[in-house]
């Protein structure tokens, strides 16, 4: 991407505006605006069915949204593929994670960008490159990146499926539920991981059913409720009622001031 | 309600195990070793019942008896790592050999050109009769989606049908001698030029599994195709591709086929399926898919071809030796799914 190309607001890196998608006689997202900035952790929240993995399809560009506007880096685009959203540095790293179970961690990251010497395989600077971007997020419990991924610990395989994201020079990640199957010392480390991206200056859209894990680790919320964004702010306007209420119902009498003492109680638990 | 969420998402599913996964990976790599082994014990146990096993005719026989095998092996490797089954390549030897032959025998009645020319378009006939069976496979399965067990079952019984059609099920002898000569030349008088051929060809598919783009897109096709998706890789061509590589190779074991006999049967090849896929399988190529070596085909083929020639030197009545094969080969499989269930429990 050309540096000359100056952004409309150098801090928003993907904005959608009145994104409405349908299955059949089924709304699923209807006009939803959110605002994903860069450097910045934004967690979307919303109960089942509210919408969240269909918002995700379309930025990913598995589902092409009915109508609205995607603006990324203050361009308009349209996302057709998965491949136009990798051209543009959207990665998702979906909860499924879509490992290949039987190769090891460098096939795995570079798989379908495998690097070539005289049409044979690159295997040292693949190993090279996928060592340092595991090392670059602080990823040290791998014993050998020649590992299968079957092997690995699921918040390994969480941290691997991030690093191939990461190693394409992602600008945007996406997460589906990266902390859904995992224990308490994986959530963690997949956790600093997600803070980590954020700290480099990357977007990052993580989706959690999980409270502790969003109030930990985002910046920003956005709620969805029944295909519409009810809420989106800063963390510090919410508590985890208001997001239940908000997830729920739709609104809460709750005040940003209560919240805020709220969340700050939250930390302290 | 907040900690309802957070309970039901913590313990969904254990994270796996990290010890197996390495101990498995441990087994993968002995496990061509152990072939070697098996096949080095075959050979000893035949040459210790019948000294005869370790003449130079035996050798042909059986390095010849082998060669085809591991051609249709070969494709039928890379066949199976995308998780697929190719059961029409043994037929589709006996077509291509037979429309290579006639394309010759027509060019040879009129007398046109020289036998080296006529060979020539008789071995490109054959390769590309082959092609064109495996892109008809690939397609099928690739973009109708139609299971790769029905469309190859299907074109196994076209092919053979086609093979007889040629010449009302009579094979054609009518081609140049010259084709005999090469089929039959001796380096030495131990290796024969087919074999040589084989080797080389063996050697190139070994660095395209191992080595290339398209060998890694191959595992992991079979692997977890839905990732291979993600990434971008369009998957229908590469599933095209890789039948296709399987009709060819199964076309160029066509030709080396009519080589050595000097003429073209719609019968030969029709018993290689079952050895070919035993061999894959034998040589540790999980009919899961994801998980295979060009290393593995080539030892699973030598046991098939030691099975086979050894067995008649030891005087066992030749029909015996699809029955061993077929048991082999249940349970070679039968292996591969204790190792798929192991890996499930991961």
């Amino acid at each position: 991407m050309p540096e000359s190309q100056t952004m409309a607001n150098s801090h928003e890196l993907l904005e959608l505006y009145k994104v409405s998608k349908s299955f059949g006689p089924v709304q699923s997202l209807a006009d939803v605006d959110l605002t994903i900035p860069l450097a910045k952790v934004t967690a979307l929240v919303g109960d089942n069915g509210a919408g969240k993995s269909s918002l995700v399809k379309c930025i990913a560009g598995i589902h092409s949204a009915d109508s609205g506007e995607i603006v990324f880096e203050g361009k308009h685009i349209k996302l057709k593929s998965p491949r136009d959203a990798a051209d543009l540095g959207i990665e998702t790293v979906y909860q499924d994670l879509a490992l290949c179970d039987n190769l090891d961690i460098v096939q795995n990251m570079f798989l379908g960008r495998e690097r070539t010497r005289k049409g044979l395989l690159d295997e040292d600077s693949m190993e090279q490159s996928a060592k340092e971007t595991l090392a670059s997020l602080s990823v040290t419990t791998v014993r050998s990146i020649r590992q299968p991924v079957a092997s690995l610990s699921g918040g390994q395989r969480q941290a691997v499926a991030v690093a191939k994201a990461v190693m394409w020079n992602a600008k945007l990640v996406i997460m589906d539920e990266p902390t859904a199957a995992l224990g308490v010392a994986q959530t963690r480390m997949v956790l600093d991981l997600v803070r980590r991206l954020a700290e480099r200056g990357l977007g990052v859209l993580i989706i959690s059913h999980n409270m502790n894990d969003v109030f930990e680790v985002a910046d920003r919320i956005a709620v969805l409720r029944l295909g519409r964004m009810v809420a989106q702010e800063d963390v510090k306007a919410f508590d985890r009622q208001i997001i239940v209420d908000l997830m729920t119902t739709g609104s809460s009498t709750r005040t940003a001031a209560k919240a805020n003492s709220h969340g700050i109680e939250s930390k302290e638990n | 309600m907040a900690t309802n969420l957070q309970l039901q998402s913590a313990s969904l599913t254990p994270p796996p195990s990290k010890v197996s996964g390495l101990v498995r990976r441990g087994r993968n790599s002995m496990r061509d070793l152990w072939m070697g082994g098996l096949l080095l014990i075959l050979i000893i146990a035949f040459g210790i019942k019948a000294p005869t096993f370790f003449s130079r005719a035996s050798w042909l026989n059986t390095s010849n008896t082998a060669l085809e095998v591991l051609l249709v092996a070969l494709g039928e490797t890379f066949v199976i790592c995308t998780a697929g089954i190719d059961l029409s390549v043994g037929a589709n030897l006996g077509f291509s050999a037979m429309a290579g032959a006639w394309a010759m025998s027509h060019l040879f009645s009129v007398g046109a050109g020289s036998d080296i020319g006529i060979v020539l378009v008789g071995v490109v006939a054959a390769i590309i009769t082959a092609a064109l069976v495996g892109a008809l496979n690939g397609a099928l399965i690739a973009w109708a989606n139609v299971p790769p067990f029905v469309v190859t079952l299907g074109t196994l019984g076209m092919t053979t049908g086609l093979a007889d059609l040629i010449n009302n099920g009579q094979e054609i002898s009518a081609i140049p001698t010259s084709i005999a000569h090469v089929g039959n030349l001796n380096i030495g008088g131990w290796m024969p030029i087919p074999v040589a051929f084989g080797a080389i060809i063996t050697i190139i598919c070994a660095l395209i599994l191992a080595k290339t783009r398209f060998g890694a897109h191959t595992l992991s096709l079979g692997d977890s195709r839905e990732s291979v998706i993600r990434s971008g890789i369009n998957d229908k061509r590469h599933i095209f591709k890789v039948y296709v590589l399987a009709g060819v190779l199964a076309g160029i074991a066509g030709v080396i086929v009519m080589g050595r006999l000097g003429a073209a049967s719609p019968t030969s090849g029709s018993s290689d399926n079952l050895s070919a896929i035993a061999a894959v399988v034998i040589g540790g190529t999980s009919l899961f898919g994801g998980r295979g070596t060009i290393l593995g085909t080539v030892f699973g083929t030598g046991i098939i071809a030691v099975l086979l020639t050894g067995l008649i030197v030891i005087n066992v009545p030749p029909f015996w030796q699809e029955v061993a094969v077929g048991a082999v080969l249940i349970a070679a499989v039968y292996v591969d799914q204790l190792r798929g269930k192991r890996r499930a429990k991961a």
